[in-house]
């Protein structure tokens, strides 16, 4: 295949500012036999944009574009936090998104994941993850696994990421992913829901962020708590959770975990660029209040 | 010695947002969950001024305390 031939293609492809319209890439991709991503990939080395990204283009710039392309990005979970992240990143333009939940959608689901419908009740959530992410993101390569995290299917594909959103809905679940996450050297970036409050915070490979975040060790002067372990999820799957709190802390996870895959790319004059520390926030909706954690 | 104490979300309830109180010389932020009648399972994330702290953390003069519930659903 040459090269010089392939930009030339796109070059007669796309309209006088560059921007390359999704209705060409097949024409183009079967006479070079390519994939859509290789395409996209020699596309914005070679200073064209998609035209889909049309109105990021100012904001991310190529270089940033073309590391969202080529990161490989892990959601675990894949309910109310989960399924807004995945749309998100599909629509930034992520080009490999890993999707793990052994779960399938049930009605109550419907007031908050992004992904259930009334159609697709009773089944996997991963599967409606990977239907909705052809549609909207065509480019994108979608892996789903229907078990969790802790399988040795989901150990393996976790370790070969670039970064792991913590979607998950219980603390024990979460404790064991950011042990998984550090064993892997993977930045790992957490959120949780209750009512109308909810928190993010990046943890990095090997911090004590997790443990902060939920701590371990009560005060003796609480005797219900001495010598117990952390009260488990079931606690929490109780508590009411409701669309304008998952997807403000969905937000939140996303713009933190785009800064972490960009921001080493970009010189100082980007709007991504904020220096080494990635604070976490804890939001209160009711407020509205949002308190930055360091 | 004057420490602050800020309280969030569902901790609110019943109690306030933000007060100074006067404790005595090298109070844990334990001890001030403890007088606030806050179980120890509620609470989550422990601030002082907005660092990440622990329950044994002693207090000085002029800290600032926040305290958050415990959040898990996803």
């Amino acid at each position: 295949m040459s090269t010089d031939a392939l930009v030339e293609s796109i070059r007669k492809a796309a309209d006088n500012e560059g921007l390359l319209p999704l209705s060409v890439y097949k024409d183009i991709a079967t006479e070079f036999l390519i994939t859509y991503k290789e395409l996209e990939k020699i596309a914005l080395e070679s200073g064209f944009f998609p035209l889909r990204f049309q109105r990021q283009r100012k904001l991310l710039g190529s270089a940033c574009q073309l590391r969202l392309l080529s990161a490989k990005v892990a959601i675990v979970g894949c309910g109310g936090l989960g399924g807004s992240i995945f749309e998100m990143l599909l629509r930034l333009g992520v080009g490999h998104l890993l999707v793990i939940d052994p779960d399938f959608f049930c009605e109550s689901n419907l007031n908050r994941q992004l992904l259930a419908t009334s159609a697709n009740l009773g089944c996997y959530k991963v599967d409606a993850a990977l239907e909705r992410g052809k549609l909207v993101n065509p480019v994108a390569e979608i892996e789903t696994l229907n078990q969790v995290f802790q399988s040795p299917a989901g150990k393996a594909r976790l370790a070969s990421c670039d970064l792991v959103f913590d979607a998950l809905d219980s603390v024990s679940g979460r404790f064991e992913l950011a042990q998984l996450c550090a064993r892997n050297n993977l930045m790992l970036i957490h959120g949780a829901v209750s009512g109308w409050s909810g928190q993010m915070a990046p943890v990095p490979p090997g911090s004590e962020k997790m443990a902060q975040i939920y701590p371990k060790t009560y005060p003796e002067s609480f005797p219900e708590n001495s010598g117990s372990p952390p009260p488990a999820a079931e606690i929490e799957a109780l508590v009411d959770n409701i669309t304008p709190t998952v997807n403000t802390v969905a937000a939140l996870q996303v713009a933190a975990g785009i800064k972490y895959l960009c921001d080493f790319s970009l010189g100082s004059g980007s709007y991504l660029h904020f220096g080494e520390e990635l604070p976490g926030c804890f939001i209160d909706l009711t407020e509205p209040d949002l308190e930055r954690l360091r | 010695m004057q420490v602050t104490v800020k309280l969030f979300a569902g901790l609110r309830q019943g109690r306030f947002a933000a007060e100074k109180f006067v404790f005595d010389d090298g109070i844990t932020i334990a001890r001030i969950v403890e007088k606030h009648e806050i179980s120890g399972s509620e609470v989550g994330i422990l601030l002082c001024n907005g660092r990440h702290t622990d329950f044994s953390r002693k207090l000085e003069d002029g800290d600032i305390v926040s305290i958050f519930p415990k959040i898990g659903g996803g």
